[in-house]
């Protein structure tokens, strides 16, 4: 009966494991991804079209800010994205390096323009926030300087990408610089509020208070959701490519590409 | 020790600043062009701005550091591109010493040369611009304490892009943002001290910055190195 | 909203609501065919490498 107990768990770990090096096989990755992706696909737009519902037409204008809060529809869901991208692609770097499981280098690599297109829409629609609120397209407040200092990492990621040749170098490369970001961004982040403390910079206010209505927050959590699905959808549409690039010399990808 | 054993990595190290510093010594104005690029920006801000004390005053300690950060990262490269050309780094990279310990003997011996001037021109530059005496200490010792973190993140991009052909510019993107903290406290302490506020917390931090990049920025350049070597 | 009057006009937010979600709607757009594009070009530049390679 004991040794019984002790068996199971432990072709679990094994069909676990079995799991994981069939996940790192670029053809079981290719072809999981090109399954997953419509999914991802459709219920990102569906949850998008719910949300900008929810959140243009449904929802109350705030008591303050009438109708210009409608933007944290789309502001907040990019800057929270905009720091998952960047985690997501540090972390996938920091497994290709230490386990040189290629396909997480493909992974990183693709987490990349999502994440600089999020930070890049956070800033904007911020700014856009910013004049109504505050009466200027740009102050600096401590939020929105740490998401620019964060556009600046990614485009030395993603520059740092083109510029070394070597696919497998530039890969491992990034990674390290994707790590050393990871490792400094809280820095960043602290340092600039505690920067912004100091200089008594305007008065960030707060939505409608501590409370959020449920129509508001419905629709934002919608929102979440979708660019979460929507950032699962593009990246693993940007790995798959990558993935055929460097497996051309393999029989199945001259199967796919065969195919019209 | 005895003749043959391969020396301590200590001692290798101490061998590696010794040469370091000799090559910097005999490219004297490769190293001085940094220092002189770092005064001429901070003569440029009053002929920029105007000559008037109060605004001088106010920006001097931005202005000090902002330049101290150029003129570091304009340095940077002097860490390893000579000897990643003439395949010294190969040599380094292959050898029974740990290549972190090499690579912060390497950050050392290029901050003595390139950060240490810096530190001592800051209060010179900082009075052109009337930066108040009782700030001076403050300046100071922010920059010793902040000049050698800009080395060692430095070190990581310049193991990064030391293979890349025309990897300046590149260099500057990937290091400038991660400068920012250093910017941040270092300007503050100065610019605290000149208000007559207290600024052991500015230095403090700063303090826990140079920790933090002593002990994860030489293993973080040396395992880039690895990389760019191949 | 209670019209479609106000939808639009956005309580006088007008321009900052519309031009963020249009940079949004560019964004998205973006990101969804530069993939796709980039991605049809690289089967097609892979099979016509394949076509070459064997006649």
């Amino acid at each position: 009966m004991a040794q019984r107990e002790a068996v199971i768990p432990a072709t679990t770990t094994r069909r676990l494991w079995t799991w994981f090096h069939r996940l790192a096989s670029p053809r079981y990755f290719y072809e999981l991804a090109g399954r997953l992706i419509p999914w991802f696909g459709w219920a990102a737009a569906v949850l998008l079209a719910a949300g900008l519902y929810g959140g243009l037409w449904l929802a109350p204008p705030d008591y303050q800010q009438g109708d210009a809060y409608r933007i944290i529809f789309i502001h907040v869901p990019a800057a929270w994205m905009s720091l998952f991208a960047y985690v997501a692609m540090a972390g996938a770097g920091f497994i290709g390096l230490v386990w040189r499981i290629k396909l997480a280098e493909v992974v990183a690599r693709a987490c990349a323009p999502l994440g600089a297109s999020f930070t890049l829409l956070a800033l904007c629609t911020g700014s856009l926030w910013g004049k109504p609120m505050w009466g200027a397209y740009w102050v600096w407040d401590a939020r929105l300087t740490s998401e620019l200092v964060l556009l600046f990492l990614y485009l030395g990621y993603i520059a740092l990408d083109a510029a070394i040749e070597d696919r497998r170098k530039a890969a491992r490369a990034t990674s390290v610089l994707a790590l050393v970001g990871v490792v400094d961004i809280p820095i960043i982040h602290y340092s600039v509020e505690w920067w912004h403390t100091l200089h008594q910079g305007p008065t960030v206010f707060k939505l409608g208070g501590p409370s959020i209505s449920l129509d508001m927050l419905v629709p934002l959590l919608l929102m979440v959701v979708a660019f979460k699905l929507f950032f699962f959808a593009m990246m693993l549409v940007r790995a798959r490519t990558e993935v055929l690039e460097r497996e051309v010399n393999s029989a199945w990808v001259r199967e796919v590409v065969g195919e019209p | 020790m005895s003749a043959g054993a391969p020396p301590g990595p200590l001692a290798a190290a101490a061998a590696l600043v010794r040469r370091d510093l000799t090559l910097f010594f005999r490219r004297r104005a490769e190293v001085l062009n940094p220092l002189l690029f770092f005064v001429i920006v901070v003569t440029l801000v009053p002929l920029g701005v105007g000559p008037e004390a109060a605004t001088l005053r106010a920006m001097a300690p931005g202005v000090v550091w902002v330049a101290a950060l150029l003129a570091a990262m304009l340095s940077l490269e002097g860490i390893f591109r000579s000897d990643y050309d003439d395949g010294a780094l190969e040599q380094l990279a292959i050898s029974p010493q740990p290549l972190a310990v090499l690579v912060l003997a390497k950050v050392l011996a290029h901050w003595l040369v390139s950060g240490l001037p810096l530190v001592l021109l800051g209060p010179v530059l900082g009075a052109s611009l009337f930066l108040p005496g009782r700030a001076m200490g403050a300046l100071v010792l922010g920059l010793l304490l902040g000049t050698p973190v800009l080395s060692l993140i430095g070190a990581i991009g310049v193991a990064l892009t030391v293979g890349v052909r025309r990897g300046g510019v590149l260099l500057s993107l990937l290091v400038l943002p991660l400068y920012v903290p250093v910017l941040i406290f270092g300007a503050s302490a100065a610019s605290n001290a000149a208000a007559g506020l207290d600024v052991s917390g500015p230095l403090a931090l700063l303090g826990a910055l140079l920790a933090l990049a002593l002990s994860l920025a030489p293993p973080a350049a040396a395992a880039a190195l690895r990389i760019s070597l191949g | 909203m209670k019209s479609f009057h106000e939808f639009i006009t956005m309580g006088g937010f007008a321009f900052y609501v519309w031009t963020s979600y249009a940079i949004f709607a560019a964004i998205f757009a973006w990101n969804v065919i530069q993939p796709l594009v980039h991605r049809r070009r690289v089967r097609e530049r892979l099979a016509r490498r394949l076509r070459r390679m064997q006649p």
